[in-house]
C-alpha cells in the first residue's frame, strides 16, 4: 500500500469518525466554563499542592453549576503533553497545570494555542506568555511565622530544616524559616538537611534523627511525602514538628504544632472565578499573607500564647512592610544546602 | 483423529483465540467494576474507544504510546523464550534512555543522520551492559538473576538520577528534569506532515523501527543457529550442556540482546515523545509494562507487537477516561484480568487432559 492509499484510508476514516471540536475563546464573560487540570507525576491525591488545587476546584464546581471541573493524571513526564492537548481538544476553557515540571510542555501549548487560557503552579519562566497565568507563593513569609514558632518553642536553641529538594522555589521555605526563627532567637543554630527526594520518608527519617541526636527539639520539613519520615521520627522522639503544605496536625496532633500552608486551591479557585466572569490575565500572580494565599495553619492549640501574639506581631509587621522575608541565598547566608 | 474438536480444543489449541477471549474476559470484567461503581458502562467504555479510534490524532497517540512497550515487550519476550526471566527491562530501560538523552545533549550538534543512529547505539549498550553484569553476577557466583535485577533496576533508577543532576545535562529551567534532547536527535516526524495528517505532535517514526525490530528478533529466535541454542538452553541447561553449548555465554548472550532492546525501548521514548528524562520520585513502570506486554503477546514477537500497540492504546484511551467520571485504574483492572487468563491457558490444556486421560492418557493432539 502506498503512501497515498494509506492517508487516504485514515482521512475517510476520520470523516467518518468526526473530528473534535476546536476550542473557542469569548472576550466577554461566558454562561459556563470548563476548567482541566493536569497533574504532575505526583498523581491527584499526593497529598500536597495537586490534592489541595483539586479539592479547591471541586468545592467551587459544587457550589456553582455554571463551572465544570475535569482532571487527568499524568504517570510520566511524557504525559503532560499529551494530556494538556486533550483538554484543548475537547475545548476546555482553562488548563490548569499543576507544578513546575510542567513548564515545558505549558509553553509549548501556549505557544501553539495563543488562544487557549493556561494557569501553572509555581513556575514563573511562563510569565512572559499572555495566555500562561502563573501561580507563584510567598512561601518564605509562611515560612517565617513557623521559623518565629520554633526559635520561640526550642529549649535547646537547636532547631532543624528539612527540605525535599534544592530548587531556588523549594529554598524559599528554608531562607524564611531561618530568618524567622533568628528573629526572635538570635542565637539559634538551624541544621539543615536536603532529603533529594519528596517521596523518601526513610531517608528523611534518618536525617531528622541524626538532627535530633545532635539536640535539635523542633524540626520543620518541606519535604513533600518525605515528611511523612520527619513527622514519625519527631513523634518517636518526643520533640516537636512543624508541616508544610496543609495543616498537617492530623498526622500527629501531639507533635505537629503548627504547619506553614500554602493555599494552591484559593489560587486556582480566584483564576477560575476570574475567567467565569471574564476577566483573565497572563504573567505572574503572587499570592502571599495579604490575600490568605499562604499562611500559619490554624491550629495552635500547643502554643503558649506568647508565642501566638508573636506569631501575630511577625504577621503584622510582614504585612506593614517592616518586615521583608529573605528571597535570595544573599540575604540569608545560613542557608547552607546545595 | 475421529473425534470432534470441542470448545475447550480450540482454546488450548490456539493462542491467538485464547488471547482474544481474555480480552473480552477483561473488558467483562472492568465493566463489572464499572456497574459496581454506578458509572454508565456504556458512557465509559464509549469515552475509551472515542479517545483511541475517533481521529488520526487519536489513533497516532495510540502508535505513539505504544512503540516503546513493542520494543520492552520484545525484550521481555525474547528473555522467557532464552530461559532467564528478565524482570530487569525497567533498569535497562532507564539506563538506555539516560544514555540517549546524554547522547543526545552533548553531541547535539551533529547532523540527524549521524546521531539519531548514535543515540540508539548507545541506548542498545548501556541497555545491553546492564543485562551482561547481570548474567556474569549469575555465571560467576550464582545469583539468582531476579534479586540482582530488582536491585539492579534501583541502581538504574537513582544513576539517572544522579546524572540528570550534572550542570551540563540539568534543566536550564526550574524543571527537575534534564535538558531537552537536540531537535536532531528528536525522531519526530516533519511539521507539515503532521498538519496534513492531523497527527499527534510527538508522532514520530519510532514505530517502523519496533516492527523492524519485531521481525529481526523474530527472525534470530525462529531462523538461526543462535536462536536455536539460546531457546535449547531455555528448555533445558542440562541438555543443551550435554549437546554441546556453552550455557554460560548463551545466558549472557540472551540477556545481553534482552537488555540491548529494553535499551532502546528507552531510546525510542525519549526520542519520541519525552524529549528529556525527569528526575524520577517513583518508577515510571516501563520495564514492568514490557512483561504484561510479553504475556499479553505470548512471547511471540509479532504477538508483542500487537500486544504492545493494545496496551499503548489502552494505557492514551484509559487516561481520558476522568473526562466522564470514570477512574482510570479500570484500564488497570482490564489488563491485569487480562494477563490472568492469559497465564492460566495452562488450564485449558489441563481441562482436556482429564477429559481424556481416561481413554487415551494424555495424548497430544
Amino acid at each position: 500500500m502506498n503512501m497515498k492509499k494509506i492517508s487516504a484510508v485514515i482521512l475517510a476514516a476520520s470523516m467518518v469518525l468526526g473530528m473534535m471540536p476546536m476550542a473557542a475563546v469569548a472576550d466577554e464573560a461566558p454562561e459556563s466554563i470548563k476548567v482541566g487540570m493536569v497533574t504532575d507525576a505526583g498523581g491527584i491525591n499526593d497529598q500536597s499542592f495537586n490534592q489541595s488545587a483539586w479539592e479547591g476546584l471541586e468545592a467551587l464546581a459544587e457550589e456553582n453549576d455554571a463551572i465544570e471541573v475535569n482532571y487527568l493524571e499524568s504517570a510520566t513526564d511524557a504525559d503532560y503533553a499529551a494530556n494538556i492537548q486533550t483538554f484543548i481538544d475537547e475545548g476546555y476553557d482553562l488548563i490548569i497545570c499543576g507544578g513546575f515540571m510542567l513548564a515545558g510542555a505549558t509553553r509549548e501549548a501556549a505557544e501553539a494555542n495563543p488562544d487557549q487560557k493556561f494557569a501553572i503552579v509555581d513556575d514563573a519562566s511562563n510569565a512572559d506568555l499572555e495566555n500562561v497565568a502563573c501561580l507563584m507563593f510567598s512561601q518564605e513569609q509562611a515560612s517565617y511565622l513557623v521559623g518565629v514558632v520554633a526559635g520561640m518553642m526550642t529549649k535547646s536553641n537547636k532547631i532543624g530544616y528539612v527540605q525535599g529538594q534544592v530548587t531556588d522555589t523549594m529554598n524559599l521555605f528554608g531562607y524564611g524559616y531561618i530568618a524567622g526563627a533568628q528573629s526572635v532567637n538570635p542565637d539559634i543554630e538551624v541544621m539543615q538537611f536536603n532529603v533529594n527526594s519528596f517521596t523518601d520518608a526513610a531517608t528523611a527519617s534518618a536525617g531528622a534523627t541524626d538532627m535530633i541526636t545532635n539536640g535539635a527539639d523542633v524540626i520543620y520539613h518541606a519535604a513533600g511525602g518525605s515528611g511523612a519520615g520527619v513527622i514519625q521520627a519527631c513523634v518517636d522522639n518526643d520533640i516537636y514538628a512543624i508541616g508544610v503544605d496543609t495543616d498537617q496536625s492530623y498526622l500527629a496532633p501531639e507533635t505537629v504544632i503548627t504547619s506553614a500552608m500554602k493555599r494552591v486551591d484559593i489560587a486556582v479557585t480566584s483564576i477560575t472565578e476570574g475567567v467565569l466572569e471574564g476577566e483573565f490575565a497572563g504573567g505572574v500572580h503572587q499570592y502571599s499573607l495579604e490575600d490568605g494565599g499562604v499562611d500559619i495553619a490554624p491550629t495552635q492549640d500547643l502554643l503558649p500564647d506568647d508565642v501566638i501574639a508573636a506569631v501575630e506581631a511577625a504577621k503584622e509587621s510582614i504585612l506593614s512592610g517592616d518586615v521583608v522575608v529573605p528571597t535570595t541565598a544573599e540575604e540569608c547566608p545560613d542557608f547552607v544546602l546545595e | 483423529m475421529d473425534k470432534k474438536r470441542t470448545l475447550i480444543d480450540v482454546i488450548a489449541d490456539s493462542k491467538f483465540i485464547h488471547t482474544i477471549l481474555s480480552i473480552l474476559i477483561g473488558f467483562l470484567v472492568g465493566a463489572v467494576f464499572l456497574a459496581i461503581m454506578k458509572i454508565p458502562v456504556g458512557e465509559a467504555y464509549g469515552m475509551l474507544f472515542k479517545s483511541i479510534f475517533s481521529n488520526t490524532k487519536n489513533l497516532s497517540y495510540c502508535i505513539v504510546y505504544g512503540t516503546p512497550y513493542i520494543v520492552v515487550g520484545l525484550s521481555v519476550a525474547f528473555s522467557f523464550r532464552t530461559g532467564v526471566f528478565n524482570i530487569g527491562a525497567e533498569g535497562q530501560f532507564v539506563i538506555g534512555s539516560m544514555a540517549a538523552c546524554v547522547t543526545g545533549i552533548l553531541l547535539g550538534s551533529l547532523p540527524k543522520i549521524l546521531l539519531i543512529p548514535l543515540c540508539f547505539l548507545a541506548a542498545a549498550a548501556a541497555g545491553a551492559v546492564w543485562g551482561v553484569i547481570v548474567g556474569f553476577l549469575k555465571n560467576k557466583w550464582g545469583i539468582n538473576e531476579v534479586l540482582s535485577m530488582i536491585m539492579f533496576n534501583w541502581i538504574a533508577f537513582y544513576l539517572s538520577n544522579f546524572i540528570a543532576d550534572f550542570p551540563a545535562i540539568h534543566n536550564e529551567g526550574t524543571a527537575e528534569a534534564t535538558r531537552t534532547v537536540s531537535d536532531n536527535a528528536r525522531t519526530l516526524l516533519p511539521a507539515g506532515l503532521i498538519e496534513k495528517l492531523n497527527l499527534c505532535p510527538t508522532a514520530n517514526w519510532g514505530i517502523l523501527v519496533a516492527i523492524i525490530l519485531t521481525v529481526v528478533v523474530y527472525f534470530i529466535i525462529e531462523k538461526t543457529t543462535l536462536g536455536y541454542e539460546l531457546k535449547a538452553v531455555g528448555f533445558n541447561k542440562s541438555a543443551a550442556d550435554y549437546g554441546g553449548i556453552s550455557v554460560n555465554r548463551s545466558i549472557l548472550t540472551a540477556l545481553a540482546i534482552s537488555g540491548a532492546l529494553a535499551g532502546l525501548g528507552g531510546a525510542l521514548q525519549l526520542l519520541g515523545m519525552g524529549g528529556r528524562v525527569s528526575i524520577f520520585t517513583a518508577q515510571e513502570g516501563f520495564g514492568f509494562a514490557g512483561i504484561v506486554v510479553a504475556l499479553i503477546g505470548v512471547s511471540q514477537p509479532f504477538g508483542v507487537l500487537l500486544a504492545g500497540l493494545f496496551y499503548g492504546a489502552l494505557t492514551y484511551g484509559g487516561g481520558k477516561l476522568n473526562l466522564v467520571k470514570a477512574p482510570t485504574q479500570v484500564v488497570d483492572i482490564i489488563v491485569g484480568t487480562v494477563v490472568f487468563f492469559i497465564a492460566i491457558s495452562s488450564v485449558f490444556g489441563a481441562i482436556r487432559y482429564l477429559k481424556k486421560s481416561p481413554q487415551k492418557g494424555g495424548s497430544k493432539s
